[in-house]
């Protein structure tokens, strides 16, 4: 039992800790976000850097992938695969462009996110190459082919047959090309 | 040596602790620092705000009386829905909960005020400087926030008008305004009860208020974060939700309702407190299971940090995931079926009468049990898919918000306003007010599941025609149970005018506990000398 007449400070400050505390915890799910995504290969997110060589190939199976583009309103380019989808070996490597026009008078700057879908097999999907990687400046009207340079981990579970690998374009923070 | 520090502190808190008349005119409410006061003035800026709310929602249902559009465009139409949210939850359920804690905890505790008393001036007064702010967006060039009371970004940020700047204000200010309340409570809770008044011994209202208190200042400053990204995001070129920039709109949802899901809880807690306290004293027993009610409040406040995505099935996460947030979801169910039963095992070959709170207090039972129910079913994630976004979830949170938080507010103060009055509500007109209340709400309510379960969309100003008369039926209700707050404003007001029988200081032949120990109407400065605790609970 407490006496009444104690002083109010001890608690006080700790309440006013752990507000502060949970205001720098919000901030803090941002970075928590994306470790837990890495970690576990939740939605959908592929490595944004350069996936080290395949070493073998698994000639009986084959995957097929699919591919996927779209833009955002910002930014008003053509953006589309050179196939629809392709038939792969896990292990073997490919190269599949996808063309990019810009539709307008300016130079600008574009930045493709990719996903992979369904999610879980993101982390079987690598990437040696790929324009994703860093910006794509177009001039007016400009257009040009841009590879993506992948493979399948032979190690992808049984019950995938078939990934999606989607991109969408957006307009580059970095706001013209002569930057 | 307790009794003088007691009176020394008393002293302390309570300039005018030596005179009994109060201070006079407006300046009394603006400079006050009494519990009772402040716990007035949080009751009234409530009743208007829900009138506010309340106007927004009869715009609502005037335009959904018929497809098509008739009275508003779609964008004034979603300011109503975005508004009418915010008022609501911030506006009118949480500061309602706030001002009973004003007046009754100390009064329960045997405290002779809160800890921190002119902090507890300036936590009421930001309140409508907030509002103020919020609401005067609807005046503005471009109406008010429009992206719905969960600003879901992009739509809070790409898609907004510069009402966002305002409305992230005002969430800030309130968010001050409740932490400082919350941490008052907190604080007076474990430092000011009278002695003997030992933890078990508390009264539940202060015990489910004491858990609330420790949820706000949890999420409180979460969605203070959130609702600053929004902010820098839009004006200062930052990329929390930003896909083009690195961020990730669907990060928003989850950053929000950890916030939002223990907000839920902190708006119905109380009401379960208010219901402890008003069923075992009209059912002449004391409260079936007090500690169970205790473990299960907890339990309730606990589970509620960790089921945050069952809002978000839709937006892709793994079956892990999903599942995950699935069973948390229904686990929800097994604490609040405990307080259930317990109620009606108090209830049970009790000698009860029904008098209003009573009648609010078995409403609140019945329909919030249903909500809870609407929330199971919403909690089976592959029938989630098929319910999101439509009128079921509307009719779900209305059952728990309305029937449940906002009946548990009202029982609360037919139960308490011959305390702070001195004089008795017309029994008359709460009974006519409670049935005129309980039969509209559902003819508000009840016909939104099935127009729901048959597809209907919510926050959408127009409707396909097969749910026309489903929604004329719907309208109807809403501006039935409008009308009926009326009533409620009439009883509420004939109080506070002094006109009625006189009060005795129990009021209630059942009632226990020690704001029933002290004249009616509440004296001014109240146990200034610590009572005696001789009563158990």
């Amino acid at each position: 039992m407490k006496i009444i007449g104690v002083s109010h400070q001890p608690l006080l400050r700790k309440l006013v800790l752990i507000c502060l505390g949970m205001f720098l915890f919000g901030f803090a799910l941002v970075p928590l976000y994306d470790v837990f995504c890495d970690l576990t290969g939740l939605n959908g997110k592929t490595a944004n850097t350069a996936a080290a060589p395949s070493t073998s190939i698994d000639e009986q199976r084959l995957i097929k992938i699919e591919f996927v583009a779209n833009h955002d309103d910002s930014i008003p380019w053509r953006f589309a695969p050179e196939i629809p989808s392709i038939e792969v070996n896990p292990g073997a490597v490919n190269i599949v462009n996808f063309n990019v026009k810009n539709l307008t008078g300016n130079a600008m700057v574009g930045r493709a996110v990719p996903s992979v879908s369904p999610g879980a097999a993101a982390r079987y999907f690598k990437k040696i190459e790929c324009f994703c990687f860093v910006e794509q400046p177009l001039d007016a009207y400009g257009e040009k082919s841009m590879p993506v340079q992948f493979y399948v981990v032979p190690q992808l579970p049984a019950e995938y047959s078939t990934i999606t690998l989607s991109y969408r374009l957006y307009k580059s923070q970095a706001q013209t090309a002569g930057r | 040596m307790s009794q003088e520090l007691h009176n020394l502190v008393a002293h302390d808190l309570e300039p005018h602790a030596d005179h009994a008349e109060k201070p006079k005119g407006v300046t009394r409410w603006l400079y006050t620092t009494n519990h009772k006061d402040i716990g007035t003035l949080y009751l009234v800026f409530s009743l208007i705000m829900l009138f506010t709310g309340g106007s927004m929602a009869m715009v609502i249902r005037a335009e959904l009386f018929q497809p098509g559009l008739q009275f508003v465009d779609p964008h004034f139409f979603n300011q109503m829905t975005t508004v009418h949210g915010l008022v609501m939850v911030f506006g009118a359920i949480m500061p309602a909960f706030v001002g009973l804690a004003n007046w009754m905890v100390p009064l329960m505790i045997g405290a002779p005020d809160m800890a921190f008393p002119r902090m507890n001036n300036w936590s009421f007064w930001l309140l409508p400087c907030a509002f103020l702010i919020l609401l005067s967006t609807l005046f503005m060039e471009g109406g008010g926030p429009a992206a719905g009371w969960t600003f879901y970004a992009p739509l809070s940020t790409t898609y907004s008008n510069d009402s966002t700047a305002f409305f992230v204000f005002a969430v800030h200010i309130m968010g001050i305004s409740s932490i400082m309340g919350a941490m008052n409570i907190i604080v007076t809770i474990f430092n000011l009860r009278a002695p003997g008044m030992t933890w078990m011994k508390l009264p539940l209202f202060v015990w489910t208020w004491l858990i609330t208190a420790f949820l706000l200042i949890a999420v409180m400053p979460v969605l203070a974060g959130v609702v600053t990204m929004v902010l820098t995001d839009k004006y200062f070129g930052t990329s929390f939700f930003n896909a083009a920039g690195g961020g990730d709109p669907v990060m928003f949802q989850h950053i929000f309702w950890f916030f939002g899901h223990p907000e839920v809880y902190i708006m119905i807690l109380p009401a379960f407190g208010i219901i402890s306290s008003i069923i075992p004293a009209f059912a002449r027993k004391p409260l079936f299971g007090y500690e169970s009610m205790v473990i299960a409040t907890a339990s309730i406040a606990f589970l509620s940090f960790i089921v945050w995505a069952h809002h978000m099935f839709t937006t892709g996460m793994p079956v892990a995931a999903e599942l995950f947030f699935m069973y948390t979801t229904m686990l929800i169910a097994v604490p609040t079926g405990v307080k259930v039963f317990n109620w009606v095992a108090t209830m049970w070959r009790g000698a009860m009468t029904f008098e209003t709170p009573m009648m609010f207090a078995i409403a609140f039972i019945v329909l919030f049990t249903l909500g809870g129910f609407s929330g199971l079913m919403l909690a089976i994630t592959p029938a989630d898919f098929q319910y999101q976004d439509t009128y079921f979830v509307v009719a779900h949170f209305h059952y728990v918000l309305v029937t449940g938080a906002l009946f548990g507010i009202i029982a609360g103060v037919y139960f308490w306003i011959p305390k702070w009055s001195g004089v008795m509500y017309s029994e008359r007109l709460g009974k006519i007010h409670f049935w005129c209340s309980v039969i509209s709400v559902n003819m508000l309510f009840f016909p939104m599941h099935f127009v729901g379960l048959a597809g209907m969309p919510r926050r959408i100003p127009d409707y396909a025609l097969q749910f026309a008369d489903l929604n004329a039926f719907i309208s109807i209700g809403g501006f039935l149970f409008g009308l009926s707050q009326l009533l409620f404003v009439t009883v509420v007001v004939r109080c506070m005018a002094g006109k009625g029988i006189k009060a005795s200081d129990r009021v209630w032949e059942g009632a226990k506990g020690l704001e029933w120990s002290i004249p009616s109407p509440a004296p001014y400065h109240s146990f200034q000398t610590p009572p005696e605790i001789t009563e158990t609970r």
